[in-house]
């Protein structure tokens, strides 16, 4: 019986020689990642349980993102924990002030996370780097202790459910727009322990900053890991970022799936994921005048270089609505220098934006920009649970970083063909 | 392992920024993490919780971020046990990780209101409500990896137990 990619990267990193989806298996993990938030709960329980070093320091990367530049006092003290803890280990990749970036971002653009790899991260959006076609997951900081004291974590083998992508895009139709129509038909449940591959021929068309908004989101419809078969625009990002080998995986033509969802990409409208569940989306033709006072463009959802230049296109020459605070953070210093020097940040400065340092800051209500009691944003980020970016009466819409950019022009919720 | 307690009800996707929301992830501490357990949900909970008391929850709970202090919030609040009709992933293996015993039940959340006590056997699988004439409930029994993480207390001590058979990575 033949095998899906992602039963392939877990067998080879086992010494099973088969196994098939339900089953519980030890498997050996490439990299192991952990920020300022989990790592802190991490490293408590390696010293408890007698760790002494790390089991190797090429393979665990602690990223200080989430409420850094430190954000307070007790905050700082968490950042500290990990940066005392990164020196101690003598870590290989250290992230300090300018050359910190949100996670997700920051170890696909460095090529510290390959295809082939296993990676455990504990950061939910770490499945991200399935977009590589890597097996990647979230896990609990209880996890990552385990992982930085064995090099291994425990997984129960998930099954497989494929998303077949064809069809040609509308114009402002991005890897956002697609995920977020995925989820809102199958729900913040709808893949709940299962890996969602993304196939078909539309995934051809697919650059590797849609597909890594894609597979970040895979979360948020419950699944262990979201994953594509990686293909020559994959060789292209890889080739000259990778510091290691990587390993290309397929899946076999008679692997088992226990569901496929055909996805016709010409039927997407840009969508906004209303409150405050990622799954109640709706087209941007159905949203009625809801006025907003914050946009957020940024996050390991939506704040690499091709997201800024396509909210630039729609910012050029326009200023953000008076009563809109407008905040653009660039996911890391790669990203920043770039925008920066194509001539994305003047546009913003102009369009009286506010330009962040990398951070994951507001997206988790963690700070710079947090939103008041009855405020509303219009973010690209991944998440509009309640409370999540400040007061419980707060509301959060989800876009792509065009009907963000529109928005905050509009001073409601608008997409770019509105303007 | 055996629990009795009275029960708070929660609806169906009650996510982990819902259990401790991030403003209050600027610490490690459990008491003070339990201190905001649910607040932007109830906010009676962490005031009132008692030692023992169980929530029974519907559908996906636990989904959103990986954060561990979800489940050291609930565990650090008192309550014994988490009945869920399905939890999100993460959640799931971080509650056996850290050692908060969950198991799911669909029919539990489906009879139970909101107060009423509850009796759970860990060990046989069934929750009864106490009070109630209707017979005892079964739950979804659990992997025998997962029975050993809860009898262990949880992974790390997991792997203390066992460190001569693990067969460390190079």
């Amino acid at each position: 019986m033949g095998l899906t990619i992602t039963e392939k990267i877990l067998r080879d990193h086992t010494k099973h020689k088969e196994l098939h989806p339900g089953m519980l298996i030890n498997a050996r993990v490439d990299i192991a990642l952990g920020n300022d938030i989990t790592a802190p709960i991490a490293i408590e329980e390696f010293r408890k349980w007698g760790g002494e070093r790390v089991f190797d320091r090429d393979r665990v990367i602690l990223v200080p993102d989430h409420f850094t530049p430190n954000k307070d006092i007790q905050s700082a003290a968490q950042c500290k924990a990990l940066r005392d803890f990164v020196r101690e280990q003598e870590l290989s990749n250290i992230f300090e002030g300018g050359t910190v970036g949100v996670e997700h971002a920051l170890l696909p653009e460095q090529g510290l996370v390959l295809p082939g790899d296993l990676v455990i991260g504990a950061d939910s959006h770490t499945c991200t780097y399935g977009a590589l076609g890597a097996f990647a997951t979230g896990v609990g900081s209880t996890d990552l202790a385990a992982v930085m004291m064995t090099g291994e974590c425990w997984f129960k083998v998930p099954e497989s459910m494929k998303i077949v992508l064809h069809g040609q895009r509308r114009r402002w139709v991005s890897g956002k727009d697609i995920i977020l129509y995925i989820i809102g038909l199958i729900g913040v449940d709808g893949a709940r322990y299962r890996a969602m591959e993304f196939t078909g021929v539309g995934v051809a068309g697919l650059g590797m900053a849609d597909r890594f908004t894609i597979a970040n989101m895979a979360i948020e419809a419950g699944a262990k890991n979201g994953i594509f078969i990686p293909d020559a625009i994959t060789e292209t990002y890889v080739t000259g970022r990778a510091k290691r080998e990587w390993k290309f995986y397929d899946s076999d033509e008679d692997a088992q799936y226990c569901d496929t969802l055909d996805v016709d990409l010409g039927e997407i409208e840009p969508q906004v994921a209303f409150p405050h569940l990622p799954s109640n989306t709706r087209g941007i033709s159905e949203v009625d005048d809801i006025r907003i006072d914050q946009v957020v463009i940024g996050s390991c959802t939506n704040g690499r270089i091709e997201d800024l230049r396509i909210a630039a296109s729609i910012l050029k020459g326009r200023e953000s609505a008076p009563h809109v605070r407008l905040i653009i953070i660039p996911a890391t210093p790669a990203v920043y220098s770039a925008a920066l020097h194509e001539g994305l940040l003047e546009i913003f400065l102009k369009a009286k934006a506010v330009i962040s340092p990398p951070t994951c800051g507001p997206c988790l209500g963690g700070h710079m920009g947090i939103l008041a009691e009855g405020e509303r944003v219009v973010a690209t980020t991944n998440r509009n649970f309640i409370g999540r970016m400040g007061h419980p009466g707060s509301e959060v819409y989800l876009a792509n970083p065009a009907v963000a950019a529109a928005s905050a022009v509009a001073g409601r919720i608008a997409g770019p063909e509105q303007l | 392992m055996k629990f009795k307690g009275r029960v708070w009800k929660f609806g169906d996707n009650i996510d982990t920024d819902a259990i401790i929301p991030a403003r209050c992830l600027t610490t490690t501490d459990p008491a003070e993490l339990a201190s905001h357990c649910m607040e932007d949900i109830d906010q009676g909970f962490a005031e009132q919780v008692k030692a023992g008391d169980i929530i029974v929850a519907g559908d996906n709970f636990g989904c959103g971020s990986s954060r561990e202090h979800a489940p050291i919030a609930i565990k650090a609040s008192g309550v014994s046990c988490v009945i869920a009709r399905s939890f999100a992933r993460i959640f799931y293996r971080n509650a056996f990780n850290m050692g908060l015993p969950i198991f799911e039940s669909a029919e539990l959340w489906d009879n139970v209101s909101n107060g009423q006590m509850v009796e759970v056997d860990g060990d046989l699988g069934t929750i009864r409500i106490i009070g109630s004439e209707s017979t005892p409930f079964q739950m979804q029994p659990l992997a025998p990896f997962m029975q050993e993480l809860l009898r262990d207390g949880g992974l790390m001590r997991h792997i203390a137990l066992r460190k001569k058979d693990i067969q460390v990575s190079k």
